[in-house]
């Protein structure tokens, strides 16, 4: 129990501690970089490149880089494992035997079989193939895609995330067997439990129903929290602000909102009472658009488009240390930068809640329409 | 992107407009302050996930 306590306890400093340094432990990797290299990252391009090579999902974490003294580029990171499903069926390895390399001249040969990188996209080479030939439009001739399942930075993420929410949220429940009031780091949860519970599930569900979604929502909520904040360390996360997560999100809800929804909420869809009959065919292909897909695609695209706006401004603002340095000297532009950043970065971590407790309110919304009951008489 | 550009004004306006009269509501009755911010939340989050998303689409 001691020890448990102590994990807890170092591991509620260094979530500060890494939060605290946020924007300073990004400002000092670029410090760094820019140093090591002679000013390598200096053109408008190669910023742009940067910042959507970040918002993209990759292969491995790659904290910083610098160029050695021999003139090697050196990576500092770790790589994460790939795994394909090849014509040959499944083939793993790690994705440092790319070698950082992201324009397919890296070939990998597992089982007979050849594999190149090109633009965080693996690809099969044909057989008999030996290097990666293009045409002119920069596609690979010889070479396919193959289905991807490797464990991503995004999928890393979410796995550790998941894997954190379990060990706070199981224990937490457990404490409540015992005793009244959580110790430890359940302390800090309670409280946000107990206001997703009261503020958002309650008023929007209503008293009679709100039990059965209160886990979907908390699960939600602090998913989405969770994830926002650690895109906000500078390990680069950016799982929020990939399509496919939100998306899949949005669905969740959709379905959970559709598969509750009562005969009141199909009714009203789908045969509206009290309008003239002629009109209620129109209401209803209008009604299932909204539930079906407007409603899920404003939840898909909301989540998004705020967090990965919010990476590609603070990483912008960063980058203003590089495109402003002639006119403003080195600290000037360094200044301006720490200071505008330093506050957007702040801005963000309101942002990283507003978007996860707006997720979850809509989510119960929506949910409280579909469970509602509906007045006989309208 | 002249499309993208309407729109974003589009929003700033009803943005401006949601955010001042939830401000004139306040003023009127602070006891109702946690209920005028919700719907004020929620209202400004619909008309967000539109902005994005005709910005989004007219990329």
């Amino acid at each position: 129990m001691k020890i448990a306590q102590k994990t807890i306890k170092f591991l509620l400093i260094a979530v500060i501690a890494l939060f605290t340094v946020v924007s300073f432990a990004s400002e000092s990797d670029k410090k760094h970089d820019d140093q090591n290299d002679g000013g390598r990252v200096n053109t408008k391009s190669e910023v742009e490149e940067y910042i959507l090579h970040h918002i993209k999902d990759s292969h491995d974490f790659s904290l910083f880089s610098y160029t050695n003294d021999a003139g090697e580029r050196e990576h500092l990171g770790f790589p994460l494992p790939v795994i394909l499903w090849s014509s040959e069926g499944l083939v793993a390895f790690m994705s440092s035997e790319f070698h950082h390399n992201d324009d397919g001249h890296v070939i990998v040969e597992k089982e007979g079989l050849k594999f190149a990188k090109i633009h965080s996209k693996i690809y099969e080479l044909n057989s008999g193939a030996t290097a990666v030939s293009f045409d002119e439009t920069h596609h690979a001739t010889n070479a396919n895609k193959t289905l991807d399942f490797s464990i991503t930075k995004s999928a890393f993420g979410l796995i550790v995330i998941g894997l954190l929410m379990l060990l706070w949220f199981s224990k937490l429940a457990r404490q409540y067997k015992t005793k009244k009031v959580p110790t430890g780091f359940g302390r800090v949860l309670e409280p946000l439990v107990l206001y997703v519970r009261d503020e958002i599930a309650k008023p929007n569900i209503g008293e009679k129903h709100y039990r059965r979604f209160t886990g979907y929502l908390l699960t939600v909520f602090f998913f989405i929290w969770i994830l926002n904040l650690a895109g906000l360390t500078p390990l680069g996360f950016n799982v929020t602000g990939q399509l496919a997560v939100t998306g899949c999100l949005a669905i969740f809800t959709l379905v959970v909102y559709t598969v509750s929804g009562t005969k009141g909420y199909w009714m009203h869809m789908l045969w509206m009472p009290g309008v003239p009959v002629l009109i209620r065919p129109i209401l209803a292909i209008i009604e299932l658009a909204g539930a079906l897909i407007i409603k899920p695609f404003s939840l898909l695209v909301r989540l998004f488009a705020n967090i990965s706006a919010g990476h590609i401004v603070v990483m912008s603002l960063i980058a203003i240390m590089f495109t402003l340095k002639e006119s403003l000297g080195v600290v000037g532009a360094t200044g301006l930068s720490l200071v505008l950043s330093f506050f957007i970065t702040l801005i963000e971590v309101l942002v990283a809640f507003l978007q996860a407790y707006i997720f979850t309110m809509l989510s119960a919304l929506f949910i409280g329409m579909a469970v509602e009951d509906h007045a006989e008489a309208h | 992107m002249i499309g993208a550009g309407l729109i974003v004004i589009g929003a700033g306006i009803g943005l401006g407009q949601i955010g001042g009269k939830a401000m004139e509501g306040i003023a009127r009755q602070p006891e109702a302050t946690n209920k005028i911010q919700t719907a004020m939340i929620i209202i400004a989050a619909l008309l967000e996930g539109l902005a994005f998303g005709a910005l989004f689409l007219g990329k």
